[in-house]
């Protein structure tokens, strides 16, 4: 019986495997690495909606550290978290906010990226979706440090596909974890954007 | 024949299937035929007019567009060579809707692979794309399309009696309108 088991499994893990889908830029070449079908969700947040978000520094790719408190009573801000650098969905999803920057800028927020990437590899694959207006933050080390803050630290080391947005009083107000396997619609955070400044 | 190792064979021959399935759909080749996809009618009017499709419709077939040659792009609002692109794309719409020749017989259109409607939609305002972009946000048509890498082009060429071939399909940028456009007359026999 334990035979058939394991027939079953691979044919299960090849039955996703075939079904799993993503779109890729040129951009990259063949320098992606597909990791295949990952458990959807392996975290539990940390962090509650309605309630201050927790503050963090993180080294960014310019140089500078990046506090999340420096935005207090200037700017909304905008997290995204995203589990790897040089993987399929994350790879087409920044560059995808690097064209959306009209709707950060209408809504008074702006945007910080985080992997628990360090800043060589950071440096080496953001280069490849052109020029982006927002900080990129490393939370190589400690390993996963703001991540795990947050409750979107994997068991793997990796982030999850995370979005969060504080608001200027440095409020938690939108908090949304996607299947690491899928890239979030950008109607859902233009959404809740909007829905910031008519609150 | 022992009952286990008829139950193995059976197990194999699926692993076997299931293995090909995943290895997945080749792009689409040149002499070839369009993969069997539908598209929504566009809600633009000015776009229904420009394919040609009747609006008492729901979804047509690429072949169906009133064309001598269409041209599908393959892109994404996330890809930044297509976002780099689509101004160069832009040029070769107008140079062809300009030119009382080409106008009539070739038609662009863009299916947006996982793109939503609202991210398409985004990107066609972003650029002043004055084309129909289709999306196609569970990656079904690109999945059709062999997952190709964006942006993709394929140039059809649909013939009178409503048969079809495929005879441009290449991955990459357009880069430079007047000679893409020039390759495209050239492949397409104009």
């Amino acid at each position: 019986m334990r035979k058939y088991s394991k027939i079953f499994l691979t044919l299960f893990v090849l039955f996703f495997i075939s079904t799993y889908a993503f779109g890729l830029s040129d951009a990259f070449k063949k320098n992606i690495y597909n990791p295949g079908q990952l458990k959807p969700i392996d975290s539990k947040l940390k962090v509650k909606v309605g309630e201050k978000a927790p503050d963090f520094t993180l080294p960014s790719l310019s140089g500078e550290k990046i506090s999340l408190s420096q935005f207090k009573g200037k700017k909304n801000v905008v997290i995204s978290f995203v589990p790897a650098a040089w993987t399929p969905v994350c790879s087409d999803q920044w560059p995808g906010y690097n064209l959306a920057k009209v709707i950060f800028d209408k809504n008074g927020a702006v945007l910080l990226g985080i992997t628990v990437d360090n800043i060589p590899t950071l440096y080496a694959w953001t280069n490849q979706m052109g020029d982006l207006w927002f900080p990129v933050l490393s939370d190589f080390w400690p390993h996963g440090k703001v991540a795990k803050m947050f409750g979107v630290l994997r068991s793997d080391g990796v982030a999850e596909r995370a979005l969060f947005i504080i608001d200027k009083n440095g409020i938690l107000r939108y908090a949304h974890v996607s299947d690491i396997n899928k890239r979030p619609d950008l109607k859902d955070l233009a959404t809740a954007l909007e829905k910031l400044n008519k609150d | 024949m022992k009952k286990t190792s008829v139950v193995s064979w059976v197990l194999i021959l699926l692993l076997l299937s299931i293995g090909l399935l995943s290895a997945g759909i080749a792009p689409p080749k040149e002499g070839g035929m369009l993969p069997e996809i539908t598209l929504s009618v566009p809600e633009v009017p000015a776009h229904q007019n420009y394919l040609g499709i009747t609006k008492n419709k729901k979804t047509f077939r690429i072949p169906e567009i009133k064309a001598e040659v269409v041209l599908i792009e393959i892109f994404s609002m996330y890809c930044p060579y297509c976002q780099k692109d689509a101004p160069v794309v832009n040029e070769l719409y107008n140079k062809i809707a300009q030119d009382e020749k080409l106008k009539n017989k070739i038609k662009l259109i863009g299916i947006g692979a996982g793109n939503s409607p609202f991210e398409v939609d985004f990107f066609q305002k972003t650029y002043d794309v004055n084309f129909p972009l289709f999306p196609d946000s569970d990656f079904s048509i690109h999945k059709m399309f062999g997952e190709v890498r964006t942006p993709y082009f394929i140039g059809v060429k649909i013939n009178k009696d409503g048969t079809h071939s495929i005879f441009y399909s290449e991955r990459g940028a357009i880069e430079d309108a007047p000679k893409f456009l020039n390759l495209i007359l050239s492949k397409a026999g104009f």
